[in-house]
């Protein structure tokens, strides 16, 4: 073992291999920067270049790549609430809010350090743990699998926030929507009305910036002013950094969560950040999670680089990726003609060293280049909004159209954009909708193939147990008044609202959980049981909370309407929104690319009340960007009725 | 399926208008220079199809006369459905836009999903790709081969994890019902990894790998004494019929293993949906195709730069890890292959159908 470390970090120390490396590094933060496409659409740009080279310095550099992505999408979520990517979407509960406190700096470097060192602490442990990595994998069986799923749902305890009730519902709907497609335990299509879009069940990145970015753009827009409240960006790069030094225990503890679930297959990544997320706030005294609590970003950051080193486990012993840029890396070894296998743990164990150290090194590497081109890039925050609007809203429909690269993505985009946007107005949580989300399949699969293969004993496996009492901890240490503060309350406000909006809104569960259950009544035994069980627990709560907000006595936690007193000049509430239905409708008229050259000419010159010159600028900017990435990644923009009628050339087509 | 052709035929239609008889020009395209070839892949970037394509990327540009630009676009969707319809409705027949297929392109469109769009008989054939599999066993069984066969039928709790009913994975399930296997069969995996993540994990005593996967993966197993190989699939030869696959030459084929065990040559119509199904999923599982009616000049030029990739050293070298010791195939062999794994007896699609009722409560469509 000794000898095959020592080897790798040879083979790694020459020059030309650390070149290849700073390459991907490079290649990774240009793409990382961008939010939503990440290590994925990086691989894919690296790939036909990985011809030719040898096998540790293509690994390197495709390495170098997607460590450095998991650092630089940090940017987009801290900055401008931008989730970087569906699995880093914590960090922007407590990081944006550092941003517009004019904390910008402070929460960046506290979270690259982080990064960092979570990172390093994953090499470390990965190193160790290799010869043992297998058989402990392989001790999980698909009974502990689903006991994990319960494990991270169990999270919703501490991320409903002022009302348990709403907490719940929220993530029945997450639920309600993850199950949305192939049911798998019977192939039957379950929602889909027939499109084939459906079918495959919703995109998790689109559903991301929808609910989480989307409303952010929209009420800044309104607010008008700029990201940061406080237009001197600080000198909180030092306070970042000692941060990390009081937290470090912190910083410990989390990234040896993140290296170890990481390396589970089948869990996915998401679901790993939401777990890290709750268990800073379970343990964690007097945070203010979900209001700016540097905490908050530390931990998941610190999760983030050892979860990307944990899943080289699942992918390099066992040949199956734990996450769409893994996919792409293992495609990339098949192509080189590495294969993964329990070679890698014997014959090959060189290699495998070589690549867990090419992505620690990676790390420093990318660490480094996203401290220093930070003090730059945060000061997006204090231009002024009107300018930047567009670009994300550009930004943000890209990162979403990219998945399937059709208009459906887009109106996907607007249907649960509009969600979150209620959701925040009405003091509904959004972190329990998408837990809810990511582990509907999960745990639907692993239930059902644990009943198949253990029966209903699975539940007296000892694993089982081991995690059952976990979640029993975790729940005390929940229930002890350690929640997620309120995210959705801005300034403190009280004031409960007018009973009618949110009475009126409070429907939309109830009819979602109603279609759920109605779906399934069509379908046969097991591909209906878990969502009527779903579905019919949720209707239970959700009616009686219509119920309440419509005929109950107002005040509680229970109401909210952040509306309530909204300053008459922001202007409607709707106003903005119009801005999106614009953008997409428009979209699904002419065609994504021109639609967006209209959006951009009129929003600047109207909305935001440029001059004519620097609207041109602006746009043009925005469209040749566009262009010049669509043609990096060979992709055609969502078409509209212009393109169904037309043949067009290239990239109007 | 009319409604489509119709509403294709219309589109181009007015395409046409726009271009002028840009498409015509092409038919005497012996210099590709300057030119970009769309390589149509309708899986994910990192997927075996991908990486498929990928690895034959650069040698296509190598190889087509002036070293054209060869992009591949991922259009995912509906496991294959949604790229194979797009590419039936949207291409026009320069020999510019080619589709890579796969199993899971030509299932569907077999059993008759009603969401599939497409037509085989529309395109033509540049290039076929086989793979193959091997099915093993836990060695607690007791089963070593044909002759243990009684064994495995008396077995009590054999389990497969499968990825879904009308998925690859319906090919191991037809041969159990042709072994007159009681297995229980679990659906709900997401790849064949998983599936012997279960194996190893003890939750399933049988189970199959294509060939790479079984190579690299399940292999060191078998050298451990902790999994047994019965019988590979077998792959095509050029008469069609089911012969010892190049890469496990000492494993029995499924059907020497079945007349071994049974005495007797497989037959009847459980055994020519197993034979149908295995050809388009395993023996026949890839083609590059072009609509019909793509000049002929075209495609030759396709299937002239194809032969060559297979006799470049690069290839050979390189094909291990990506295709196997499989031979790939242009031409009449293709044209043969691609026959096989594309046409259904209507007897056979309705036999399909009922078993899926019958076996799994599975409707189709």
């Amino acid at each position: 073992m000794l000898d095959a470390l020592l080897m790798a970090l040879t083979a790694l120390a020459s020059p030309e291999r650390l070149g290849y490396m700073a390459l991907g590094v490079l290649i990774g933060y240009a793409i990382g920067v961008l939010p939503a496409l990440g290590g994925l659409a990086g691989l894919s740009l690296v790939m036909p270049f990985i011809y030719g080279l040898d096998q540790v310095s293509a690994l390197a550099m495709l390495v170098g790549l997607v460590a450095v992505a998991a650092t630089a999408d940090t940017f987009s979520s801290i900055l401008m609430g931008i989730p970087g990517s569906s699995a880093s979407q914590a960090t922007i509960l407590d990081g944006f809010p550092m941003a517009r406190r004019g904390e910008a700096a402070r929460a960046l470097s506290a979270s690259f350090l982080a990064s960092m060192i979570g990172g390093l602490i994953g090499a470390v442990i990965l190193t160790g743990a290799v010869l043992i990595a297998r058989p402990l994998i392989l001790a999980l069986g698909t009974a502990e699998l689903f006991m994990l799923a319960l494990l991270g749902l169990s999270m919703v305890g501490v991320l409903a926030g002022k009302s348990f009730a709403k907490g719940l519902i929220a993530c029945g709907m997450g639920l309600a929507l993850g199950m949305v497609g192939t049911a798998p335990a019977t192939a039957e299509y379950r929602l889909d009305f027939g499109l084939i879009y459906l079918s495959d069940g919703l995109p998790l990145p689109v559903l991301v910036l929808a609910i989480f970015a989307l409303p952010e753009i929209i009420d800044l827009a309104r607010g008008g002013g700029t990201i940061s409240r406080s237009a001197d960006l600080g000198r909180g790069w030092i306070t970042g950094m000692r941060d990390i030094m009081t937290h470090w225990w912190l910083v410990l503890r989390t990234s040896s969560i993140g290296s170890v679930l990481g390396a589970i297959p089948g869990l996915g990544g998401s679901v790993t950040d939401w777990i890290v997320y709750g268990h800073a706030i379970q343990t964690e005294k007097n945070g203010q999670f979900g209001k700016g609590d540097v905490r908050g970003v530390i931990a998941v950051e610190a999760s983030n680089n050892a979860r990307e080193g944990g899943a080289l486990v699942p992918t390099l012993f066992f040949g199956i990726p734990s996450s769409g840029s893994m996919a792409v890396f293992l495609g990339g070894m098949t192509l080189l003609g590495i294969e993964a296998g329990p070679a890698m743990v014997g014959s090959r164990l060189d290699l495998t060293y070589a690549i867990i150290w090419s992505l620690a090194i990676a790390n420093v590497m990318g660490t480094l280049l996203c401290f220093a081109t930070s003090p730059l890039i945060a000061r997006l925050t204090t231009v002024r909004f009107g300018l930047l609007a567009p670009f994300m809203m550009m930004v943000v429909c890209f990162g979403a159209f990219n998945n399937n690269r059709e208009l459906a993505d887009l109106l996907l985009l607007l249907g649960v954009g509009l969600l979150g946007l209620l959701m925040r107005r009405f003091g509904w949580p959004r972190p329990p909708f998408v837990v809810g989300f990511v582990l509907a399949l999960p745990m639907e699969t692993y239930l059902y193939q644990a009943v198949q293969f253990y029966g209903w004993d699975f539940l007296t496996r000892p694993g089982v147990m081991i995690i059952a009492a976990l979640i029993v901890v975790f729940a005390w240490l929940g229930i002890r008044k350690r929640r997620l503060a309120d995210t959705e309350e801005d300034g403190g406000s009280t004031d409960t609202g007018k009973r009618q909006p949110q009475a009126i809104f409070a429907v939309i569960p109830v009819v979602l959980f109603a279609a759920v259950f109605i779906d399934a009544m069509g379908k046969s035994f097991l591909g209906a049981v878990f969502p009527m069980m779903i579905a019919g627990a949720m209707l239970l709560i959700s009616v009686p909370v219509l119920l309440r907000l419509n005929f109950g006595r107002v005040g509680g936690s229970l109401f909210h309407d952040a509306e309530a007193n909204a300053k008459p000049e922001d202007g409607s509430f709707w106003a903005h929104l119009g801005w999106v239905i614009g953008l997409v409708g428009l979209s699904a008229l002419v065609g994504f690319l021109l639609a967006n050259t209209i959006f951009f000419l009129s929003f600047l010159r109207y909305a935001a009340g440029c001059t004519w010159r620097m609207t041109l600028f602006l746009t043009s900017i925005a469209t040749i960007g566009l262009i010049m990435v669509a043609k990096l990644l060979t992709l055609d923009f969502p078409q509209g009725l212009l393109q169904y009628f037309f043949e067009l050339p290239w990239p109007l087509r | 399926m009319t409604k489509a052709a119709n509403f294709s035929l219309s589109r181009r239609a007015l395409g046409g208008l726009g271009l002028g008889l840009a498409a015509t020009g092409t038919a005497r395209a012996q210099d590709m220079a300057g030119k970009t070839i769309e390589w149509i892949i309708p899986f994910a970037v990192g997927g075996g199809s991908d990486v498929w394509a990928r690895f034959h990327l650069p040698l296509l540009q190598k190889h087509m006369p002036g070293n054209p630009t060869v992009v591949i676009r991922n259009v995912t969707g509906g496991g294959s459905i949604n790229g194979a319809n797009q590419f039936a409705q949207r291409t026009r027949p320069d020999g510019l836009t080619i589709l890579g297929t796969s199993g899971s392109t030509q299932f569907p469109y077999l059993m008759g999903d009603p969401r599939v769009r497409y037509d085989y008989r529309a395109w033509s054939v540049l290039m076929a790709s086989p793979t193959g599999g091997v099915l093993y066993v836990r060695p607690e069984l007791g089963v070593r081969g044909p002759t243990d066969l009684a064994k495995l039928q008396a077995a009590q709790g054999l389990k497969f994890g499968s990825q879904g009913p009308t998925s690859l994975d319906v090919v191991p399930a037809l041969a159990f019902e042709l072994m007159n296997l009681n297995v229980q069969i679990v659906f709900g995996m997401q790849g064949r990894g998983q599936g012997r993540l279960a194996f190893e994990r003890g939750e399933t005593p049988i189970d199959y790998q294509t060939s790479s996967a079984y190579t690299s993966q399940v292999l060191p197993l078998v050298r451990e004494g902790k999994a047994v190989p019965l019988f590979s699939y077998g792959i095509l030869n050029a008469a069609g019929d089911i012969v010892r696959d190049p890469n496990f030459p000492d494993l029995p084929t499924f059907p020497e293993f079945l007349k071994a065990a049974t005495g007797q040559d497989p037959s009847g119509p459980a055994w020519e949906a197993y034979r149908t199904l295995f050809v388009a999923g395993f023996a026949a599982q890839k083609f590059v195709v072009v609509p019909r009616e793509t000049p002929r000049a075209m495609q030759d030029l396709y299937r002239t730069a194809f032969t060559r990739i297979f006799a470049d050293p690069e290839y050979k070298e390189k094909r291990g890890t990506v295709i196997g010791e499989y031979d790939e195939v242009v031409g009449e062999a293709a044209e043969k292959a691609y026959a096989a794994g594309t046409v259904i007896s209507e007897a056979t699609r309705e036999w399909i159908k009922e078993w899926l009722l019958r076996r799994f409560n599975h409707r189709l469509g």
